[in-house]
């Protein structure tokens, strides 16, 4: 078609054709409210922490970069997210594949599901009580001698890691059963016939196909975890070894109303979470990668 | 699945299953601590408390104004459950039934309000809408909430919708419906599980969301949870007690909407439909 007879066919008519019409319109509210709402303020943030307060444009930055107070809370927030994640992941992988083989999966998924919906401030308060010297859980421990004296749980590392922990391991738990579910099953069961033990079907079909999916849940595990706010203070050190780099965005803008600043560093913490994130989609691309399913073809 | 008898498989299973033991006790002990501490009068020391009561209830309502936290939490939670349903419904539709160049990229803008934490986007969020005016109210806290749920309700229901059958809207058309008649009257009642399903899920997310709620209320503009963060936050003022109590009235706030929403949807749902 020649452009003279292009320009005959009404615009309308050429975008329709290419799936522009009334109807796309409708998702336009959606495309302007999350550009106001979530790409502007991200942009404005990015803007605004070029300007600080005093300095060059690059001051927050230095001033983080410089001061062990704030640089060394990326430390802390990388002790606690990894083995978080790395903690729910070998939790939630034996027991999804334990899930998988049950007829009855609603019962065990939905209690799994509770800690999502009360959310970190319910259980931190839960373990404040749980965890605490005279409750339940060191009660029971002494009881049955397997310790002395109460373990310290709370206002520590351990805290905020167990409460971690509880409220990551369903999120992990229930990406991973999803995964695993899209396997074919007949997979499996020619492995079987062809004599592979359970840990050979493991290891040389389940896991391979689990993996890509496995990435992608570590990376969201990690990224919840990395932004833990609430456990950190309510059940952490808060000025000590459970400092994490969003405390420090929060102080920086509603203690000290430094909002370039606070924009610096939630930046940076941005930067870091996309880093690993990276990091692992890119090892992610060595995995196989190919259906999950059977089929005949 | 593929049945095995072995020893080890056993051992495998059971150990499997003490696992699943574990957790499971710790959690349920762990709520229940929760609420049996808000019906003690007096609980040190010991397995079980000294007497039980219920007064921290009353002495919670009074002492947390929580009519008023609560009224203003479910204004927030259904403002928020309605516009949500009401920008991303449409959307929804269109990125269904439509193929167009850039759509991989708006799905794109769709994903990452769910993938980025809330306190990551929340500060600059909240930078903005301090600036804007908008945070330290009701506007601001339900807009902030928006920006997660508006994504959500887009991602669960582009599948609901792809399974509905276009041939039935092509009938309605030949009928003479135009595009409202063809929503009101055939998509909305057969859509409706699934918006009821999407809504009810936006429903418990926006009452448990903390980090975005708390950075931009304002102090009359506070929901439940950020109420009980500050409860907890200055614990030692208070009795632990009357902090419990208000504990578990959130949650029976949020957990009586997960179940209902559980009769609609499977639990992986929650999280899975947010991944592709």
């Amino acid at each position: 078609m020649s452009s003279a007879d292009l320009s005959s066919i009404p615009l309308k008519q050429r975008l329709a054709a290419r799936g522009y019409d009334g109807l796309t319109l409708l998702c336009l509210p959606a495309i302007l409210f999350l550009l106001a709402l979530f790409i502007y303020p991200f942009l404005y943030g990015l803007v605004l922490s070029f300007e600080p307060k005093q300095g060059g444009i690059f001051a927050n930055y230095q001033r983080f970069f410089s001061d062990s107070f704030l640089y060394g809370t990326i430390g802390t927030t990388l002790w606690l997210a990894l083995p978080v994640t790395i903690a729910t992941l070998v939790l939630a992988i034996p027991i999804a594949f334990r899930v998988r083989l049950m007829k009855n999966q609603r019962l065990l998924t939905t209690i799994l599901v509770v800690p999502i919906t009360l959310g970190t401030v319910l259980v931190a308060e839960g373990l404040l009580n749980y965890l605490g010297p005279q409750g339940w859980f060191n009660r029971t421990l002494m009881t049955f001698g397997i310790i002395s004296s109460p373990v310290k749980l709370l206002h520590n590392y351990w805290g905020v890691m167990l409460s971690l922990v509880i409220t990551g391991f369903p999120f992990t738990f229930l990406l991973t059963l999803s995964y695993l579910s899209g396997i074919d099953p007949a997979l499996e069961q020619a492995g079987a016939t062809l004599g592979a033990g359970p840990w050979d079907r493991f290891k040389h079909i389940l896991l391979p196909l689990l993996l890509p999916g496995l990435a992608i849940t570590f990376c969201l595990s990690f990224v919840q975890a990395f932004s833990v706010f609430p456990s950190a203070v309510l059940l952490g050190a808060p000025s000590g070894p459970t400092r994490v780099i969003s405390i420090a965005a929060y102080q920086a803008a509603f203690e000290e109303y430094d909002y370039s600043m606070a924009s610096a560093v939630a930046m940076i913490m941005g930067v870091v979470q996309l880093t690993i994130v990276v990091l692992v989609l890119g090892v992610r691309g060595l995995f196989y990668r190919g259906p999950a399913g059977g089929g005949k073809g | 699945m593929v049945k095995d008898t072995r020893l080890s498989t056993k051992l495998w299973a059971a150990a499997n299953w003490a696992l699943i033991g574990f957790f499971v006790v710790n959690l349920l002990a762990m709520i229940a601590t929760v609420v049996v501490s808000s019906f003690s009068t007096r609980w040190l020391g010991t397995w079980l408390p000294a007497g039980w009561t219920t007064r921290w209830y009353s002495a919670a309502w009074a002492e947390f104004q929580l009519y008023d936290v609560l009224f203003v939490t479910f204004q927030i939670a259904f403002l928020v459950v309605f516009l949500s349903g009401l920008i991303g419904v449409p959307a929804a539709y269109a990125l269904a039934r439509r193929d167009f160049p850039g759509k991989k990229l708006i799905m794109l803008l769709f994903l990452l309000p769910l993938l980025v934490p809330p306190i990551t986007f929340g500060i600059p969020l909240a930078t903005v809408l301090y600036q804007t005016g908008f945070a330290g109210s009701m506007s601001g806290v339900v807009l902030a909430n928006l920006v997660p749920t508006v994504p959500f309700v887009i991602l669960v229901m582009i599948p609901f919708i792809e399974q509905i059958d276009t041939k039935i809207e092509s009938a309605a058309r030949v009928f003479g419906a135009n595009t409202f008649q063809l929503f009101i009257h055939v998509l909305l009642p057969l859509l409706a599980p699934g918006i009821l399903a999407a809504l009810l899920l936006v429903l418990v997310r926006t009452l448990a969301m903390f980090e975005l709620t708390f950075l931009t209320a304002g102090p009359t503009s506070q929901t439940l949870v950020v109420a009980l963060y500050y409860a907890v936050f200055a614990a030692g003022v208070r009795a632990v007690q009357s902090i419990d109590a208000m504990a578990v009235i959130y949650m029976a706030t949020t957990l009586i909407w997960l179940v209902i929403a559980l009769r609609f949807v499977n639990p992986t749902q929650i999280v899975a439909r947010a991944k592709k």
